[in-house]
């Protein structure tokens, strides 16, 4: 027989035998793994909210009614490549212009009336521009669309108007992440304390017989193999038990939530971060578990 | 075949535990340690097996000086030393069975070596029908018998008890040290540490007596004065 197949053995007598010591490990591993899973499900609902408000924010560049189409779309061309920070640039002609505003206020007679009464298009060409949310970056793209070369093409900017928004859904956006990467921190340094702290009671209990294994000659990784090992297995049961919860969870509460936030589907997001989730939970279960089973015994053998 | 030379032990900051000792011990003795508690003969012992380094001198066990020995050194030094103790140092969370094949197990011996072997010692000292039973489960002078079944199994050259009889009645004081003799007439050293009195005028063996970290006797056909 194997060492490794030795240690694999004594590692599953052991659990099998400290059956209250093994399920209230498994039981704080289950309850630590949940705590981050839902951190990271609480990150994809914020992002969606970011990302959401973000969509919502853009300035938009009115050019002079005799440019051309194709002036308009050079000009397009030249701002999406300023920066890697703008994220869109869309164009909308005068014809466009008229068709969304007819179609916003169609309920509304006041508007209909209002633009018979103008007779023609009053709409000029425009380009929407979006950028990640930093209003100096909307206040930068202002200022070049405003002076030098585009200036002669362009009638106005809204960046003024929207200033306002801009920068209170930037700092909402910017606070929003600032709470969920200090909340991240804390509750994953808590969870590896809790871990740590954990499977060093496990460990505890076999203090003595750590000393007395290295009494009578047995390597450092014959005595610390099956403690490494239990905590692998300690954290793979508690990673099964987590993936079912999760996915009865996402299964429960994916129809719920997209009552509350239309467009956002728990289970969609689930699915397509799959790999990222299991990656958690069995890097926070059996890889936690291994490690700190390997440093808490680290600690007994130099004793 | 283990000698100590000069060797002083202090654990910080200032208590001396032993001063000066100097002893040499050959192949197949049978050597007792008698002191009072607390004279040292506990951390002698821990020195031979490499749990403390003395503060100066050296200790040799086959040539190898083990203030200098590495780990995997030390191992193979201690697979030679089979050790009783007065607390037997049981695995506590395996049954009789598996703290004696635990050794075999720690020297990389086959499972068949392991399945004759074990059952065998068991056997010999008496514990052949508690094989399944926990440390716990045992009365304290079958718990020393595992202990010593413990300690002969892989025959080792050297058995170390230290105070093995302390916590035992008469009768299985008198057992464990008829068993210490035995395992000496087959040609093993054995150092046995006590401070019991009757068994050592009762051994007829050489003695080293120390008193506050110092040999104050070292004799053959010693006996117990203190």
């Amino acid at each position: 027989m194997s060492n490794f197949s030795r240690v694999l053995n004594f590692a599953l007598t052991d659990f099998a035998r400290n059956k209250g010591v093994s399920i209230a490990t498994i039981f704080v591993l289950v309850v630590t793994i949940s705590l981050v899973s839902g951190l990271f499900f609480f990150r994809g609902f914020t992002n969606y909210l970011i990302f959401g408000l973000q969509d919502k924010m853009d300035i938009t560049a009115y050019f002079k009614d005799e440019v051309t189409e194709e002036e308009i779309l050079a000009v397009k061309d030249e701002i999406t490549g300023l920066s890697a920070d703008i994220k869109d640039v869309q164009y909308i002609s005068k014809e466009k212009a008229l068709e969304d505003f007819e179609e916003k206020h169609k309920d509304n007679d006041v508007y209909t009336k209002a633009l018979q009464e103008v007779g023609a298009n009053p709409f000029l060409p425009s380009l929407s521009i979006k950028t990640s949310g930093d209003p100096e970056q909307y206040e930068e793209i202002s200022n070049i669309l405003q002076s030098g070369q585009y200036s002669q093409l362009i009638d106005s900017v809204d960046f003024t108007q929207k200033k306002d928004t801009i920068e209170k859904v930037y700092e909402i956006t910017k606070n929003v992440n600032l709470f969920g990467y200090i909340l991240s921190a804390i509750l994953i340094i808590i969870a590896v304390l809790v871990v740590y702290n954990t499977t060093k009671l496990a460990v505890d209990t076999s203090k003595d017989e750590i000393g007395t294994m290295k009494l009578v000659g047995a390597s450092n990784w014959f005595i610390r193999g099956p403690f490494v090992v239990q905590g692998a297995i300690f954290g793979i049961i508690a990673f099964v038990i987590c993936i079912i919860l999760s996915t009865a969870t996402v299964y429960l509460l994916s129809p719920k939530l997209g009552l509350i936030m239309p467009g956002f589907s728990l289970a969609d997001y689930f699915i397509s971060n799959l790999w990222v989730v299991i990656l958690i939970q069995l890097g926070f279960g059996a890889g936690l578990g291994m490690l700190t089973s390997y440093f808490v015994v680290k600690k007994y053998l130099k004793n | 075949m283990i000698k100590f030379v000069n060797v002083t032990k202090i654990y910080e900051p200032d208590t001396t535990v032993l001063e000066n000792i100097s002893f040499e011990i050959k192949q197949g003795e049978f050597v007792s340690f008698v002191g009072k508690s607390g004279a040292g003969k506990t951390t002698l012992l821990r020195l031979l097996l490499g749990m403390e380094k003395p503060t100066t001198g050296e200790v040799f066990f086959q040539n190898t000086n083990i203030k200098d020995a590495d780990d995997l050194t030390l191992q193979q030094i201690r697979r030679k030393i089979g050790g009783i103790y007065q607390d037997y140092k049981l695995l506590n969370t395996k049954t009789v069975y598996e703290n004696v094949a635990y050794i075999l197990a720690v020297e990389g011996k086959e499972n068949f070596e392991i399945d004759r072997e074990v059952p065998k010692v068991l056997e010999i000292i008496g514990l052949g029908d508690k094989m399944n039973n926990f440390p716990a489960e045992l009365s304290g002078g079958e718990q020393q018998r595992l202990a010593i079944a413990r300690a002969l199994v892989n025959h080792p050259e050297v058995i170390v008890a230290d105070e093995p009889t302390g916590n035992l009645d008469p009768y299985n004081t008198h057992e464990v040290i008829t068993l210490l003799e035995k395992i000496n007439k087959t040609g093993r050293t054995v150092i046995l540490s006590t401070h019991d009195r009757d068994v050592i005028n009762k051994l007829g063996k050489r003695v080293i007596t120390i008193e506050d970290g110092r040999i104050i006797r070292d004799e053959e056909n010693g006996k117990f004065i203190i």
